[in-house]
């Protein structure tokens, strides 16, 4: 039988950081007091807050970052195995972003300048240690990869607008910036 | 209660007697059979076709439309619980279930000893005071555990219905705010006279220049309807009023018929004097069989005092009368082509559209065909004028509207308001707190959330045919939207594909995302699904039965999100080719190397 009375559990929630600068979790830490009460509400799973390595199954994936490399591609799958729904916060992950400046350049020029041209580096090699992720061709945002359920615009989005929208989405709510919460800078 | 379920023969014979072996009555005299056997036998079926000079098969396939007849041997106590979301709110499923624990039945079977059967029914109109049930036909409100197991304990003594409490009938009007309509001064006649005073054509004109628009949810302009079957071709003309009031929610009509009957009437039949009509028709719907002796007794004493019958009023050509038929449990029935097709005797099947029934309505005959708060506006509009009503609501939404408020708010019940009312101004008046989203119009209509109350209640903006469900924060919207779309399934009648099979489709993937088994494809199907029934659907219902989804997936799509066992998608591009350069610039090819495009 379903209960049609709307009952709050403690949602899991995992983050991470993709090809990104972190800002956005900085951004998020920006709602200052307001993750204790969050934390009433959610428990965080994989997330550099907690360094959990491995995400397990959860209700909320946020990310921030594009897709460069193939371990981005891995951990990304992970987050979407195990997320009900994944929201892709900040310009990188929406649009790839900074990091997508190179995308106008062939990779091989830009190892070759990088780590043959220049001098002090590398000593002449390109990088092929197995441990090392390959590079992509060019940086994807993340709903070219997998499929995203929520974009979160900004560079970064505010800590207001973060709070905003997981409080909607764990209320039950579709989010909704409002004024002034959504920056396309 | 007798069990040979018709086959009386004496007793058949009266019936149909009464009815002139009049095959157009055979819903009636189903019905009636209905009412006093408990089930309809197949005996009894061949009897009557034979009888009426039909095919047995028309007989059963009409006994076998109608949700409240029944063709196989069913309970002595037939006990239904009314199944709207307000009634789930109050804690019906749970009543049920006790109920079917105290009296050992399971749902939707009849017990061993034939004693009972317990099972849902759709909204039963009482959601200002529910929930509420039928007990062989008649209205039980305020239900409580303690009423419940009352009901269990008179059940099981066979205790006829006519010596249960009284009390367990009663039904309130719950008027909360009155306006035009519900605070009207007017004595039976008063209307009418007004319009004699005007003349037949000067009805429709004055009816036209009001601006009154239908209150059965279209809002078609009542004057250019009236005027159509004014002038459409034929003598032989009649004026529905449609009481089948089967949206959920929506309980206006039936105040107004409890308390403003003689105001439908007197609308009806000035009616009748605009367009050349000589017969009436009410249709009721069987969820309000306990209204019928009491608007008889209305009818005849108008017609005792000669504002029903021949020469009305003393006028020598107007001859006008009233008869009442009785619905049996089909919200279709409401869609006004298909009211006609029930009230000929036939399955509720709505027809195709043109012509309509201003031309081509009864018996293929012009009607006027109208909703019962409709025939109220219009004779309020004769008696103050079009001038003072046009004053009153909108431009385009003029004079005053019921509305049906239930859900959680602490006084449901009937509000009136001038059109373009802010719903916001609705949530105040009854009291709502921490509103998330309230439901206008009911399933087929439109589902707005917090943030949208500002919106008013008018052609303009927000189109309603009265029911205001309120839900506040604790509601799931996805069991909402659920409980509707089990509601059009339900209600399909079956005549086309896409909403006999969509329906059916949405109700399966609707619990299946309940059951924690839908993935992101299946929202997708739900979208696919109602995209085919909005554009491919013969009727208004097939058209309607997607908007709780929409618009739920719109406001609230989380709800959904949140049931959903995984979503699949494939990448936009070739993941692997994208390390190739990378793969060829380092001459690396180990497994670290290489990206499956499909995930393992
Ligand atoms: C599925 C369906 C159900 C309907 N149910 C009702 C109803 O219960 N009562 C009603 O007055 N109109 C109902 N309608 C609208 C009628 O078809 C018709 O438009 C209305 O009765 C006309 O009267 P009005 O012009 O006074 O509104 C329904 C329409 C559809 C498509
Ligand atoms: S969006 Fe801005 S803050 Fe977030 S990862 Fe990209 S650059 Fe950093
Ligand atoms: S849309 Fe549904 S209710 Fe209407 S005719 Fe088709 S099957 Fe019947």
């Amino acid at each position: 039988m379903n209960d049609i009375t709307h009952r709050p559990k403690k949602l899991k929630i995992a983050t991470t950081s993709l090809a990104g600068c972190f800002g956005c979790h900085m951004s998020f830490l920006d709602i200052d007091e307001r993750i204790l009460p969050l934390l009433d509400l959610i428990e965080f799973d994989r997330s550099p807050i907690t360094d959990i390595k491995h995400c397990g199954p959860c209700d909320i994936g946020l990310i921030e970052g594009g897709i460069c490399n193939a371990e981005n591609v891995h951990v990304l799958r992970e987050f979407r195995r195990n997320c009900k729904i994944l929201i892709s916060i900040g310009a990188c992950a929406v649009t790839g972003g900074l990091p997508a400046q190179r995308n106008h350049l062939d990779l091989g020029s830009c190892l070759t300048e990088v780590y043959l041209t220049e001098p002090g580096l590398a000593h002449g090699h390109i990088p092929n240690d197995p441990e090392l992720p390959l590079p992509l061709d060019k940086v994807h945002p993340l709903h070219e990869v997998v499929k995203i359920d929520y974009f979160i615009p900004g560079c970064p989005p505010s800590g207001d607008a973060i709070w905003k929208f997981l409080t909607d989405l764990i209320a039950g709510k579709t989010p909704e910036l409002g004024h002034g919460l959504i920056k396309y800078d | 209660m007798s069990d040979n379920a018709g086959s009386n023969t004496a007793h058949l014979e009266t019936i149909l007697g009464c009815h002139d072996h009049d095959p157009g009555k055979l819903l009636q005299i189903l019905r009636e059979i209905q009412e006093q056997y408990g089930h309809i036998s197949p005996d009894a079926i061949t009897r009557i076709a034979s009888q009426l000079a039909i095919p047995r098969a028309r007989a059963e396939s009409v006994a076998s439309f109608y949700s409240f007849l029944h063709i196989k041997p069913d309970g002595a106590y037939r006990v239904l619980f009314s199944d709207n979301i307000t009634d789930r709110m109050l804690g019906s499923e749970e009543l049920m279930r006790r109920m079917c624990q105290q009296l050992w039945v399971e749902p939707g079977k009849v017990s061993e000893d034939g004693l009972v059967s317990i099972n849902t029914t759709s909204c039963t109109g009482m959601c200002d005071q529910g929930p509420a049930m039928l007990v062989n036909g008649r209205a039980i409100t305020r239900l409580t555990h303690q009423r419940v197991q009352e009901i269990g304990h008179l059940i099981r003594n066979r205790t006829p219905l006519a010596d249960w409490p009284a009390d367990f009938f009663r039904v309130d009007d719950n008027i909360r705010r009155k306006g035009l309509l519900l605070d009207n001064k007017l004595a039976p006649g008063d209307a009418l006279r007004a319009a004699l005073t005007l003349g037949a054509a000067n009805i429709v004109e004055a009816i036209k220049a009001s601006g009154l628009r239908g209150r059965g949810g279209a809002g078609f302009p009542t004057g250019l309807k009236w005027e159509a079957c004014r002038n459409a071709a034929g003598i032989t003309k009649h004026v529905v009023c449609n009481a089948d009031e089967g949206e959920p929610g929506t309980f206006k009509d039936r105040v107004l018929l409890t308390s403003y009957a003689d105001l439908v009437f007197e609308g009806m039949t000035l009616a009748a004097l605009a367009v050349g009509a000589q017969q009436g028709y009410l249709y009721l719907r069987g969820e309000y069989r306990y209204l019928l002796e009491p608007l008889q007794a209305i009818l005849q004493r108008r017609r005792d005092k000669n504002l029903l019958g021949e020469k009305i009023l003393g006028q020598p050509e107007f001859d006008f009368d009233i008869a009442i038929h009785l619905g049996a449990g089909a919200y279709i029935c409401g869609e006004e082509s298909a009211l006609i097709e029930s009230l000929e005797g036939k399955r509720g099947v709505p027809r195709n559209r043109p012509p309509f029934p201003v031309t081509h309505g009864y018996m293929q005959q012009p009607t006027a065909l109208d909703n019962v708060e409709t025939f109220c506006q219009a004779a309020l509009a004769i008696q103050m004028g079009a001038e003072k009503y046009k004053a009153i609501g909108t431009t385009k939404s003029t004079g005053s509207k019921l509305i049906s408020v239930s859900g959680d708010c602490p006084r449901p019940g009937i509000y009136e308001y001038p059109f373009g009312v802010s719903v916001r101004d609705v949530l105040q008046d009854c009291g709502a707190a921490n509103t998330r989203a309230v439901q206008i119009s009911g399933p087929s209509g439109i589902c707005i959330a917090e943030g949208e109350f500002g919106r008013k209640l008018g052609f303009e903006d927000l189109p309603t045919a009265g029911a205001f469900m309120v839900f506040d924060d604790s509601r799931d919207m996805f069991e909402v939207a659920r409980n509707f779309v089990h509601f059009f399934a339900h209600e399909s009648c079956g005549f086309c594909t896409p909403c006999r099979v969509g329906t059916s489709m949405l109700k399966q993937t609707m619990d299946k995302i309940a059951a924690g088994h839908g993935t992101s494809h299946d929202l997708n199907e739900v979208e696919n699904l109602d995209r085919v029934l909005q554009t491919s659907s013969h009727c208004g219902l097939g058209r309607t039965a997607c908007n709780p989804v929409l618009h739920t997936l719109k406001h609230f799509r989380p709800a959904y999100e949140n049931r959903l066992k995984s979503l699949d998608f494939e990448p936009a591009f070739d993941l692997d080719g994208a390390l190739a350069r990378a793969r060829q610039m380092t001459g690396r090819d180990d497994t670290g190397a290489h990206l499956n495009t499909e995930e393992t």
